[in-house]
């Protein structure tokens, strides 16, 4: 908000014109979540991913580009760069090359309402929270666009179990969400996270601020809550054990398998903010947002423009520490069955979810 | 001419362009895909005329809910190859009828009621006051409205059944 109040109010000092500096300021507000996060994040997490699993598998995983091969991912873009822009003869041409775009702007979507710092917000709407669920609806779609008009049985068949997955998945998300919606009262996502504001007692999932004897009965079922949305927030980003949609032994690559060059690294950015994304969502609805655990070194030494960046930092730092997590996780677990995957959406979180409401709302009625 | 007066005119223009597309072109594929982004310039114009719980809920049940088991449906009776996937026209007559009588209370609609103003007002958060009339004035009609879904539900389960 700072950010476009000077952006505007830079360009209206120089141009005199209103409609000029709302623009600039829309359109490089709009763009700095992109350069400043998205595309910094996506180099280094793909670089992370391969380094996490060769240590976990004990290997040392790319070490010649960059010290311990930190420049591999950049030689990558580079070479995916230089590829020929393929589109086989049966694709549906139009679909084929929209799909990418409207995965990448789903998710990129997201961003949009995500609480970067106090300073910070893309958008500070009201229903920042509804807004986030509401935007994963244009990656499915695109998901499904891409793999109908790739016209190849596995990108259909990876395509269809992506969107199966994902709607059946936003039903315990959201259950998870209304459970905080009903306890702050609140679906702004700024709000949300200056509601948890002081130490890390104050955070969601240890019942919120204030001490009362609701906020200590809170914590068990926070704690459930968290747990849950957690694993449905990863089954949402189609990451393992979550990943039959790309299930490489059964299915090659899923819905991207006919794509290549910059279109193929355009989903495999969106995959990587989505899961900064989701981590994002997850850390601001329960672990305080942008607010730091232990105060602030701006407070301490009374430079308040510190502030800002301190939330930031915190900010980045607990979604890639979510980020870590997942992919701790890929590499540890074995895929889910289909059946499986349904069977723990259904007859696990949805009910466990359900009750965690009920209970919840019992509690704030109290 | 203000930044919401292009907002608007951007929305409107995705909203009627893809409309027509949604009903002209002959591929069903693409008229839902169509469908997706009509759906997404209505939600906008929603954002504009300062209904921004409307506007979401547009999105939550439309773009991600409706559209999406539609094209499941298209995806899962044809063959994925198939080319002859298309629209038709067919009941000339009922279907005038229906548009007509549609079209005229939406004029009536258009006429009658009393639009915001640009200016006139700052953009308030409509959620809390939607949800106090759900659950006060219209309680009764909401609670209604949920079990002719929940009837409905049941009807398509017992007829997937047989």
């Amino acid at each position: 908000m700072i950010i476009y109040d000077f952006l505007y109010n830079l360009v209206f000092s120089i141009t005199q014109s209103a409609v000029a500096g709302d623009i600039t300021a829309m359109v490089i507000s709009a763009l700095l979540p992109l350069f400043i996060l998205v595309l910094p994040f996506a180099l280094l997490a793909v670089w992370l991913e391969r380094k996490v699993s060769a240590h976990m598998q004990d290997r040392l995983g790319p070490m010649r580009t960059g010290s311990h091969g930190w420049l591999q991912t950049v030689a990558d873009v580079i070479k995916l760069l230089q590829k020929e822009d393929i589109v086989a003869a049966a694709n549906d041409r139009t679909l084929f090359n929209i799909a990418p775009i409207l995965v990448f702007a789903g998710s990129y979507l997201v961003f949009a309402a995500l609480p970067f710092s106090s300073a910070y917000i893309g958008s500070n709407i009201d229903l920042g929270l509804i807004f986030i669920i509401a935007a994963s609806g244009f990656v499915v779609a695109g998901i499904l666009m891409a793999g109908w008009s790739s016209n190849n049985k596995y990108s259909l068949l990876g395509a269809m179990r992506s969107a199966a997955q994902i709607i059946s998945y936003e039903i315990p998300t959201i259950l998870v969400i209304l459970t905080i919606i009903m306890i702050t009262g609140t679906t702004n996502l700024r709000t949300l996270s200056e509601m948890q504001t002081g130490y890390f007692w104050n955070w969601m999932i240890f019942g919120g601020a204030g001490f009362s004897l609701s906020k200590f009965l809170f914590i068990p079922f926070m704690l459930i809550g968290f747990v849950t949305l957690f694993i449905s927030t990863l089954a949402e980003v189609n990451r393992t054990p979550f990943d039959i949609p790309e299930a490489e032994s059964e299915l090659v690559s899923g819905y991207h398998t006919e794509y290549s060059g910059m279109k193929f690294a355009m989903f495999f950015m969106a995959e990587y903010a989505n899961m900064f994304a989701v981590s994002a969502i997850v850390s601001a609805i329960f672990l305080g947002g942008y607010q730091s655990p232990f105060g602030y070194l701006g407070n301490t030494f009374g430079l308040h423009w510190l502030i800002p960046i301190e939330q930031f930092l915190w900010f980045a730092s607990k979604g890639v520490f979510f980020v870590l997590v997942q992919m701790w996780l890929r590499w540890t677990l074995p895929r889910l069955r289909v059946d499986q995957l349904m069977a723990l959406c259904w007859k696990y979180l949805i009910p466990i979810a359900f009750v965690n409401l009920i209970i919840i709302g019992l509690i704030t009625v109290l | 001419m203000s930044i919401y007066d292009i907002i608007f005119y951007l929305f409107a223009a995705i909203t009627l362009i893809s409309a027509f597309f949604v009903v002209t072109i002959r591929n069903i594929v693409y008229s839902a895909f169509f469908l997706l982004f009509t759906f997404f310039g209505v939600a906008g114009i929603y954002v504009i005329l300062g209904a921004d719980f409307v506007a979401m809920v547009q999105l939550i049940i439309y773009v991600g809910g409706i559209v999406i088991l539609m094209l499941f449906g298209v995806m899962l009776t044809n063959k994925i190859t198939s080319v002859a996937i298309k629209t038709g026209t067919s009941q000339i007559v009922p279907a005038a009828i229906g548009v007509g009588m549609f079209a005229g209370i939406l004029t009536a609609t258009l006429v009658n009621s009393h639009w915001r103003k640009v200016d006139t007002a700052p953009l308030l958060p409509t959620t809390q006051s939607l949800g106090l009339m759900l659950i006060s004035e219209y309680g009764i009609i909401f609670e209604l409205l949920g079990i002719i879904l929940l009837i409905a539900l049941i009807g398509a389960a017992s007829l997937a059944r047989k």
